[in-house]
C-alpha cells in the first residue's frame, strides 16, 4: 500500500537490538520499518491527493522491558508521530509494531482495548489533557471505570488514593479541580492517570517542556522513581537533549522521519557519529561559561526542510558540513555497528 | 569607570488585576555597559519581560503602571521624555526583539517594507533608498537571496528566517542597545544557535549592548557577560557570568543550577530540585520571596526583605544568609 516511489535502500527492516548480555531482559516493544504517511489533499468538493507527507518513513528499533528509549529531534522529525503510531492512535502506513510479543499493527478496535491498558501516554500539555470539569479523583479514576478494573467502590477509592500518593500529591487534592493546580502538579495528575491501569509501557511526549525550570527536575525525578518502583518501560520523546540524556538508557536521534543514529546515552554523548547528532549536541549550550568558552562549535546551515519534499539521498545532506557526492544520491541505510549502536551515514558505512 | 550605557534604578511596575494589585517588578536596579551582554534570567512570572517592557515604556496602562524608578540611557531619564522623545529612542537607539516574530510582523506588508520602515522613519531616508538599505540589512543577517525575498510576506518565511528579519529591523538604525526577549524560545535548537550566534556577532561588530532575557541557563552561559537573576519580581543575585556559575551565592541561583540536567553532567543521577512552586505574585510573603522554598531560611527571611548587597567584584546578592549557598 506504499503509494510512494521508494528509491532508497534505507528501509530494509533492521531492528537495532539492544546489546544482549546474560542479564538482558526480554523485548517489550519492537518497531520494524514503521511508516506513517499523510496524504496532502487539495480541493474542497473534489479532493485529489497532491502529495504525501512522510512524517515517519521507515524506522526500526527494539526496546527491552525496563529500559528507557529517548526519541530526540527537532520539530517535524516524526518523534511525536512515532509515539502516536505505537499507541495506534495513528494508523501506520507500513511496517510492524510488536508489543509484548504480539503483532499489533493491524489489531482492530476491540482487540486494542486490552492492549491499551498496557501502554499509556503522558502528554506535554497538562492543561489541555485534563477535563476542567472533573475532579482530580475522577480524572485519575476514569481509566479504572472505563476498563472496569475496580470491582467495587472501595477498591476504586483505594486505588485512586494510592495513585495520588504515588505521584506525590496530597490526599485532600482528590476533591479539587485541575485549575486549582500548578503546571507541575497537573503533570503529576496526568502521570497518575496514565499509571492507573498498571501499564508496562508509558510513552511520554515532551512531558516536562511546558514546565518551569525549577519544576522540571521534580517531575524528571518522579519519572525516574516510578520507573524503578513499578518496573516501567518508557519511550521518552523530547527536544531537550540534556533531559533526554538524563533519563534515557538509549537514545534515537530522528531527522525528517528517519532515525539517523541510535546508541547508549553515554556513547551518543561522548562519541556522536552522525554529523546531525554532532551538530545537535554542539547546538545545546551547557550551563557553564567556562565549558562553553572551550567547546567546539558546529553550526549547521539552514533549517529542517519540509517533510513533503525531503531532500534526495541522505536527508541531512543539504545542511551537512561533511556531505560528499554520494550523500546527494544514495540514501544511507541505518547500519548496525554492534553493541546496540547504529548510524545512517555514509561516513560510517561498514566495509562490505 | 565609564558611565554605563543604561542605568535602571529602583524600577517598580505594578498591575491592577482582579486579584488585586500585583507588583511585577519590585525595586529593580541594574546597569548595562556599552558593548556588554547582560542576561536577565528567571522563570515565568519573575518579572524579566515586564522589566524590559518598562525600560521601553511599553507597559499597557491600564492595567499596568510604572510606579517608581528611573531608566537613564545615555544620560537622559527615559521616564522624563515626552511621547515624541520616547518614540525617537524606541526602534532607533534601543531596539527590541520578541519571542514570536510572527506576532511582531505585519502579515499584510512585504518584509522589505517592514525592514525599510525604521530606516525611513528614523533615518529620514526616502523609501527607494530605505529599501536599498533593507536589502543590505537582510544580507547582513544572512537571509539567502535577500534581493528577491524583499517582496515576500512574513508567512512565506520560516520561523528562523522571521527572527532574522526581526534582527535586521532591530539593526536598521544602528541601535546602542538591543533588548531580546526570549528570542529563540520558539525555535529549534540548531536554529537557536544560528540566531544567537548571529546576534552576538552583530553586536560585537557594531559595539552595541545586548539585554538578553531568557529562562535558559545554558544560553546565559554561552552568550552573557553579566547576569541578573530574578525571582518574584526582584533581582536576587547579579554577577559576571563566570563568577555566578562558579560561586552562586543566593540559594535560588544555586538551586536552579543544581536542578537543571546538564548535557555534560552525570546522567541517571537524581536531580536536586527546588521544592515547592514558583511564587504567586498576588500572595508574596512579607520577607524574601524565595523564603517559602528556601532550605536555609531563618525567621528573619520570612519577615523582612533582604537588600541587595555586594559580596564581590560586581557581585551582589539579596539574602540574609552569609554562608554561600
Amino acid at each position: 500500500m506504499t503509494h510512494v516511489h521508494e528509491l532508497n535502500g534505507a528501509s530494509a527492516p533492521l531492528p537495532v537490538r539492544a546489546p544482549s548480555g546474560p542479564a538482558a531482559s526480554p523485548e517489550l516493544l519492537r518497531v520494524d520499518d514503521l511508516k506513517v504517511h499523510f496524504p496532502l489533499k487539495k480541493g474542497i468538493v473534489i479532493q485529489r491527493q497532491v502529495g504525501t507527507i512522510k512524517a515517519v518513513d521507515g524506522i526500526s528499533f527494539a526496546l527491552r522491558r525496563g529500559d528507557t528509549l529517548g526519541l530526540v529531534g527537532e520539530s517535524g522529525c516524526g518523534k511525536s508521530t512515532t509515539g502516536l503510531a505505537i499507541l495506534r492512535m495513528l494508523e501506520p502506513t507500513a511496517g510492524r509494531i510488536v508489543f509484548e510479543g504480539r503483532d499489533i499493527t493491524h489489531t482492530g478496535r476491540d482487540g486494542m482495548r486490552p492492549i491499551r491498558r498496557r501502554m499509556q501516554m503522558v502528554y506535554q500539555d497538562p492543561y489541555g489533557s485534563l477535563n476542567p470539569r472533573m475532579k482530580v479523583r475522577d480524572i485519575i479514576g476514569e481509566p479504572l471505570a472505563v476498563h472496569g478494573t475496580a470491582k467495587d467502590k472501595r477498591t476504586y477509592a483505594e486505588r485512586v488514593e494510592q495513585l495520588i500518593a504515588m505521584v506525590g500529591l496530597l490526599p485532600d487534592m482528590a476533591e479539587r479541580y485541575p485549575h486549582e493546580f500548578s503546571g507541575g502538579q497537573r503533570q503529576r495528575i496526568g502521570i497518575a492517570r496514565a499509571l492507573a491501569l498498571e501499564p508496562s509501557l508509558v510513552i511520554c511526549d515532551e512531558p516536562v517542556s511546558a514546565l518551569d525550570v525549577s519544576i522540571q527536575a521534580q517531575v524528571v525525578n518522579l519519572f525516574m522513581a516510578l520507573k524503578e518502583q513499578l518496573s516501567l518501560t518508557y519511550v521518552f520523546i523530547a527536544h531537550d537533549l540534556a533531559v533526554v540524556r538524563h533519563i534515557s538508557d538509549r537514545i534515537a536521534v530522528m531527522y525528517l522521519g528517519r532515525i539517523v543514529e541510535i546508541a547508549g546515552r553515554d556513547e551518543l554523548y561522548k562519541r556522536p557519529l552522525h554529523p546531525y547528532t554532532q551538530a545537535l549536541l554542539a547546538a545545546v549550550p551547557v550551563a557553564d561559561p567556562e565549558v562553553e568558552a572551550s567547546r567546539p562549535r558546529i553550526i549547521v546551515k539552514g533549517e529542517v526542510p519540509s517533510a513533503l519534499k525531503p531532500p534526495s539521498g541522505c536527508r541531512f545532506h543539504p545542511r551537512c558540513p561533511r556531505a560528499m557526492e554520494a550523500c546527494k544520491t544514495v540514501d544511507p541505510a541505518l547500519t548496525d555497528l554492534g553493541l546496540g549502536r547504529a548510524v545512517a551515514c555514509h561516513l560510517h558505512a561498514k566495509p562490505a | 569607570m565609564a558611565t554605563p550605557l543604561l542605568q535602571v534604578r529602583n524600577l517598580t511596575t505594578r498591575f491592577n488585576t482582579e486579584r488585586g494589585r500585583l507588583t511585577a517588578v519590585d525595586d529593580v536596579s541594574f546597569d548595562i555597559d556599552a558593548g556588554e551582554t547582560v542576561a536577565l534570567v528567571g522563570e515565568s512570572g519573575s518579572g524579566k519581560s515586564v522589566t524590559a517592557l518598562s525600560i521601553m515604556r511599553l507597559i499597557p496602562s491600564p492595567p499596568g503602571r510604572i510606579e517608581k524608578g528611573e531608566v537613564i540611557f545615555e544620560g537622559r531619564d527615559l521616564f522624563e521624555l515626552d511621547d515624541a522623545g520616547i518614540r525617537d529612542i524606541r526602534g532607533n537607539k534601543i531596539a527590541m526583539i520578541f519571542q514570536e516574530p510572527m506576532s511582531s510582523l505585519n502579515p499584510a506588508l512585504t518584509v522589505g517594507m517592514q525592514v525599510a520602515e525604521p530606516v525611513n522613519l528614523h533615518r529620514g531616508l526616502p523609501w527607494a533608498k530605505a529599501l536599498e538599505v533593507a536589502k543590505e540589512l537582510m544580507g547582513r543577517v544572512r537571509i539567502p537571496d535577500a534581493a528577491s525575498r524583499l517582496a515576500s510576506y512574513p508567512h512565506q518565511y520560516s520561523g528562523g528566517m522571521r527572527q532574522r528579519v526581526m534582527i535586521a529591523m532591530a539593526l536598521a538604525c544602528q541601535p546602542r542597545l538591543i533588548i531580546a526577549d526570549e528570542p529563540t524560545t520558539a525555535l529549534d535548537v540548531t536554529v537557536q544557535a544560528q540566531i544567537l550566534d548571529l546576534l552576538k556577532e552583530l553586536t560585537r561588530e557594531t559595539g552595541s549592548s545586548l539585554l538578553l532575557i531568557t529562562h535558559d541557563l545554558g544560553v546565559v552561559a554561552r552568550y552573557a557577560d553579566r547576569v541578573a537573576v530574578m525571582y518574584g519580581g526582584r533581582i536576587v543575585e547579579t554577577a559576571p557570568a563566570r563568577t555566578l556559575y562558579k560561586h552562586p551565592h543566593h540559594p535560588y541561583t544555586a538551586g536552579l543550577m543544581a536542578s537543571v540536567p546538564r548535557l555534560d553532567g552525570e546522567a541517571g543521577v537524581r536531580l536536586v530540585p527546588i521544592e515547592g512552586q514558583p511564587p504567586d505574585l498576588a500572595l508574596l510573603p512579607p520577607g524574601c520571596a524565595f523564603s517559602p522554598r528556601c532550605r536555609a531560611a531563618t525567621e528573619v527571611c520570612h519577615s523582612s526583605r533582604p537588600p541587595l548587597v555586594a559580596v564581590g567584584e560586581r557581585h551582589l546578592k539579596a539574602c540574609f544568609n552569609d554562608a554561600r549557598a
